[in-house]
């Protein structure tokens, strides 16, 4: 009885517990990664003079403090944004130098005259929840996006996300330059011009 | 011919795994040192808002958080109800905007401080004058690059 020895501890399983762990670790953590809608705020400036805008080339959207949207004056549903904000910017009703030989809107004279003039005015007053503010904004790149991914289908035969993609992914195969090229040429076609007015003091 | 067949008829001898645990300790070790759980304690609520038009934030190290909401739950004896900015680990006034902004700067190396993102982490149930105050404070300081932060879902789900 006193001769016993203290046995050796069989190491083998360790490696196994070890295992475990690791790969309890690795299902675990989660590099989570951010994403959002992406925006450029206008730089401050004296606004002396502001550039002279047509009546019809302004889209305005009010948001009010219950989450209503009055789109041109009108009262509108959420669902029905993007297709209003696709017809206002597809409109191309200009003639002569601001004629718009890509859009295939209405061509109503009383709206937008070309996607380059179009300005969407998003306002909201301080009471707006944030959601609603997301949701609006969310719907109006929805309605860039569209055009840019049709114009971009029938010019280069991908969508404009799928250009996008390929030119931030660090193995693309073509000409990286060239892409750019043409990740630039849509976006004039379309460019984004989304006005964020100062929300206004007087709740309306 | 002799010393031929002496190893042949030798048994493999066993390969020894005593340091296979080492191994996969040093794995082990690696992945928690690396993995970031989370870099500062929210002490606002931060329910972020449904958007699907949304792009990636690839490079985190240049993203420059701000949160917005109310105080949560634990902290409103002290903070009160009112919605409130968060910056790094406290709780921050409009003014401290530009001040945070100028320090992330210096933190970042010269060639990238023009890519400087500010990731705007707000609560759904915000009031849209506290952002644009935010916004304001942001133009102020020439931080013009923000993305609004939100989850992935329709956007018809932010009006549930």
């Amino acid at each position: 009885m006193a001769r016993r020895s203290a046995p050796e501890v069989n190491a083998g399983s360790m490696a196994d517990i070890a295992f475990l762990l690791l790969i309890f670790f690795l299902v675990t953590t989660t590099i989570e990664t951010d994403s959002g809608i992406n925006r450029k705020l206008p730089p401050i400036q004296d606004e002396q003079d502001p550039p002279p805008l047509k009546e019809r080339n302004i889209f305005i959207v009010l948001i009010n403090s219950n989450g209503d949207l009055l789109v041109e004056d009108e009262p509108m549903d959420l669902k029905n944004l993007k297709q209003a904000a696709i017809q206002f910017l597809d409109n191309g009703g200009g003639k002569g130098d601001e004629a718009c030989n890509y859009c295939r809107g209405a061509k109503d004279p009383s709206s937008s005259d070309n996607p380059v003039k179009a300005v969407i005015s998003l306002q909201n007053n301080r009471l707006t929840k944030y959601s609603d503010y997301i949701a609006v904004q969310n719907e109006l790149v929805a309605a860039y996006n569209e055009l840019r991914d049709r114009e971009a289908k029938r010019l280069f035969g991908v969508t404009f996300q799928e250009m996008e993609k390929a030119f931030k992914s660090e193995n693309y195969a073509g000409d990286k330059d060239k892409l750019k090229e043409r990740i630039q040429q849509i976006k004039d076609m379309y460019p984004q011009k989304l006005s964020e007015a100062e929300p206004k003091r007087t709740s309306s | 011919m002799s010393k031929f067949k002496k190893k042949k008829s030798g048994d493999l001898p066993a390969i020894s795994t005593a340091s296979l645990p080492d191994i996969v300790f040093m794995l082990l070790f690696f992945f928690m040192v690396v993995t970031v759980m989370r870099d500062t304690s929210i002490k606002v609520k931060n329910r972020l808002p449904y958007a699907d038009e949304v792009e990636k934030l690839e490079k985190k190290d240049l993203i420059m958080y701000i949160y917005a909401g109310e105080p949560s739950e634990r902290y409103q004896s002290v903070a009160g109800t009112e919605a409130r900015i968060q910056l790094n680990d406290k709780y921050a006034s409009l003014k401290d905007i530009k001040q945070f902004v100028f320090e992330e700067r210096q933190d970042t190396r010269e060639e990238l401080k023009q890519a400087l993102i500010a990731g705007l982490k707000v609560d759904k149930e915000t009031n849209m004058g506290l952002v644009s105050d935010i916004k304001t404070e942001l133009r102020e300081a020439e931080a013009l690059k923000i993305t609004y932060i939100t989850r992935k879902g329709e956007a018809l789900k932010n009006l549930e």
